[in-house]
């Protein structure tokens, strides 16, 4: 293609970063246009949660008795550990993403593994609630049995909180699997204080996750303690 | 910038490679666009098909055509086919796609790969849902409500709701591109009021599409959990709230009208300037009134349930809140008129079909205000009244000004003029088949004709015949483009750079454009309609 060859030469008078695409001028353009569609994305993220917190929050005051019922089930120690797990990660991971951005490339690996491996043993502990879950029957469904005055509501509060948190247990999956490739792209050396999008990406995806955990604790384990904290 | 010369190259999009691979793995938006029109126009002849099959059902007022559930499989279909896999993508993903580059003097929209991905996922999704009729089809109406779509229905429920989550994503991925691109893909010296009016009334829409959409993916899913699981969040035994579907449902579902009809708007814009040779009449309003209408379109959709036991107080406030969006569509309106006044109107096909948007359009809108006054929804919700209005903004409005706009960028698309007089027959074939297929039932929704029945007594018979007579025109209407269109593609005249001598930088590279649309990056220097520099027009 003699014209688009022609355009190609004069485009690259200047050396290229080889991560820079071929449709924007620049490297810094590239950057920008990254960063702003994740912030996008993130906002669909929110009104996608969005539609269950509504649903939450118009259950919750037509049944607060069975909402703080509900509530007593969860499990409030491993609920606040997993919090103080997933706060750790998010430091882990701003702390990856600076050693992105100053060029330490070691620093970057072992940051990235460290919230892996907070992320990790947030959804082991998951898997164990939701195993008590399953053993006392509390699963949604058929099935579902609760001794109590509101068992019904206390149902659509269950499936609420199988709903959320399983959805946000996904988008750490999810995580889980994008920072596995930048992991692997930081120990092949890709990034450079002049390109560390990916990192700064995934950072900004995995701070969304925590924040939406931050909400869902106190939503779904807090309802009524106080004076029931034992 | 009045007659610019371009050098053409023997090299352009189209065929720059011919291997099949190398349109299923582009990451040009032009060839996407094209993808997206293959699939679209697929969808559109499922959904049509269905609709024949409304009309010919509704000839006689006996069921004697189909059971009572089939034709109820029948306009759910049609509804699911016409609103999710032709009104949401035609104009942004097929029109959109190609131009909006184009016209922001890019080389690509700003994540090609996603835009690719886009297409796939929407295909995914097609096949999901379009799987799901041919194993049965789905019965429940396309608004899924509660319980007709949990446990009184033995159809395909969850494979279609899993296809329309699917497709959503694919809006999503669209909306959220183009946002980007807009933002940080423009040529030097093209500042938002230099913008022409299509990129201002996508960036609208793509507001729509990146706020609304993940709220029916997760009413969806929440759905299917309560179809497949038995959540209760939709069951009133169990306390839930089946009038919460309603209201999540309608929060997208209303707003998705505005994905329908404001890329449209947007290219009823760019038409009317260059056929009018004129500047569009007060461009700030125009491109403003898009923003408004998609902030406005999120505060209305419990206008959908007047009659669904809500309080009576949040239904004054969404009366209000529904009148007031007429305002900036009016706005438009008038302002396209007013562009044509004392404008030197050029003849041409794609301001035929403008011309039939506008009537079509403002009989839609002007009915939207009967359904948005509260008593008189009583009257008219869940009738043929409400059909009426509806098709009149989505097949007279988004599905005319999707057609004006093929009609004025095809030559762009494929650098071939297809027959101005075929175009015009098609044009007003499909304006008088409209008017007659839905006109009628305006008045037999106020005569108190319900929707979704089969069945109706004997005295509405004359208005539905002419309504399926209408259809018949209209469907005829319909084929004619495909035939001129594929003529055109294979055997149409060289249509040159531009054809329609417009402003607009997608007119400024040649017809069809290079695989990286420009050969250099274009530097803007005036607004988007100088029609006052150019020569007037041509015989």
């Amino acid at each position: 293609m003699p014209n688009g060859l022609a355009a190609h030469a004069d485009d690259h008078v200047h050396a290229h970063h080889p991560a820079q695409q071929h449709h924007f001028e620049t490297l810094q353009q590239q950057a920008e246009a990254s960063t702003l569609g994740m912030w996008i994305f993130l906002v669909t993220e929110v009104m996608f949660f969005g539609g269950l917190f509504t649903a939450y929050m118009i259950y919750r005051l037509w049944y607060p008795e069975a909402w703080a019922e509900g509530s007593r089930e969860l499990d409030i120690q491993l609920g606040g550990f997993n919090t103080v797990v997933l706060i750790g990660s998010s430091l882990t991971m701003a702390m990856a993403v600076r050693a992105a951005q100053t060029g330490r490339r070691i620093a970057t690996v072992v940051q990235l593994i460290a919230t892996m491996v907070l992320g990790l043993t947030f959804l082991v502990v998951k898997f164990f609630e939701y195993k008590h879950k399953y053993e006392l029957n509390h699963i949604p469904g058929p099935n579902f049995t609760f001794e109590g005055p509101h068992a019904d509501q206390v149902q659509i509060f269950i499936s609420l909180y199988f709903a959320m948190t399983g959805l946000h247990a996904l988008h750490m999956v999810i995580g889980f699997g994008i920072m596995s490739v930048i992991l692997w792209m930081a120990w092949k050396n890709r990034f450079s204080p002049e390109w560390y999008t990916p990192v700064e990406l995934t950072g900004l995806y995995w701070h969304f996750v925590d924040i939406v955990w931050i909400f869902l604790f106190p939503l779904l384990y807090l309802v009524d303690r106080a004076g029931h904290f034992a | 910038m009045t007659t610019t010369t371009v050098i053409e190259s023997p090299v352009n999009y189209l065929n720059v490679k011919h291997t099949v691979a190398s349109w299923l793995l582009t990451k040009d938006h032009k060839r996407i666009g094209l993808m997206y029109m293959a699939v679209v126009t697929l969808g559109f002849l499922v959904g049509a098909v269905f609709a024949a099959g409304i009309r010919l059902e509704l000839a006689t007022p006996q069921g004697d055509l189909v059971s009572s559930d089939t034709y109820n499989r029948m306009f759910t279909m049609h509804g699911v086919a016409m609103v999710f896999f032709v009104l949401i993508p035609a104009v942004p993903a097929i029109l959109g796609n190609f131009v909006l580059p184009l016209m922001l003097g890019a080389k690509d929209v700003a994540f090609p790969k996603i835009n690719l991905l886009s297409w796939y996922v929407f295909v995914v999704g097609m096949i999901l849902t379009f799987g799901a009729m041919l194993t049965g089809g789905v019965d429940t109406g396309w608004t899924f409500y509660p319980p007709y779509s949990t446990d009184q229905s033995d159809s395909n429920v969850f494979l279609t709701g899993l296809g329309v989550f699917v497709t959503g994503f694919s809006s999503i991925l669209t909306g959220l591109n183009f946002m980007v691109t807009i933002h940080r893909m423009r040529a030097p010296g093209l500042t938002w009021f230099r913008l022409p009016l299509f990129v201002w009334a996508v960036y609208a829409t793509s507001l729509v599409q990146i706020l609304g959409t993940p709220v029916i993916a997760i009413t969806v899913l929440m759905l299917a959990l309560e179809r497949v699981a038995g959540l209760g969040i939709f069951d009133p035994t169990l306390g839930g709230d089946p009038v919460l579907f309603q209201h999540l449902f309608w929060f997208y579902s209303h707003p998705a009208v505005y994905i329908m009809i404001l890329p449209p708007m947007g290219a009823i814009s760019e038409v009317i300037a260059c056929f009018s040779r004129k500047q569009v009449f007060g461009y700030s309003f125009v491109a403003f009134s898009s923003l408004a209408i998609a902030v406005f379109g999120f505060l209305v959709w419990a206008h959908h349930l007047f009659v669904a036991g809500i309080s009576p107080y949040s239904a004054m406030v969404f009366s209000i809140l529904t009148y007031a969006v007429a305002v900036p569509s009016a706005v438009k309106t008038f302002n396209w008129t007013a562009t044509m006044y004392k404008g030197a109107i050029w003849w041409k096909a794609p301001m035929i079909w403008v011309f039939g948007f506008l009537g079509l359009f403002l009989i839609g809108g002007l009915t939207g205000l009967f359904t948005a006054s509260l008593g008189v929804d009583i009257h008219i919700h869940d009738t043929y009244f409400v059909v009426a209005h509806f098709h009149y903004i989505m097949v007279g409005g988004a599905i005319m000004g999707y057609f004006a706009g093929l009609h004025f960028w095809w030559p762009k698309m494929t650098g071939r003029m297809y027959s101005d007089a075929a175009a015009k027959v098609a044009a007003v074939l499909v304006f008088v088949g409209f008017n007659l297929t839905f006109f009628p039932q305006f008045i037999l929704g106020y005569l108190g004709m319900p929707r979704r029945y089969h069945m109706y007594p004997p005295e509405f018979q004359v208005l539905n015949v002419m309504s399926t007579g209408g259809a018949m025109i209209l469907g005829v209407g319909y084929l004619l483009p495909m035939i001129y269109f594929t003529w055109s593609f294979f055997y149409g005249e060289k249509a040159g750079a531009n054809p329609w001598l417009a402003t607009g930088l997608e007119w400024t590279t040649q017809s069809p454009p290079l695989p990286e649309n420009f050969p250099d990056t274009p530097i803007v220097t005036e607004g988007a309609y100088d029609y006052a520099k150019r020569e007037t027009r041509v015989a």
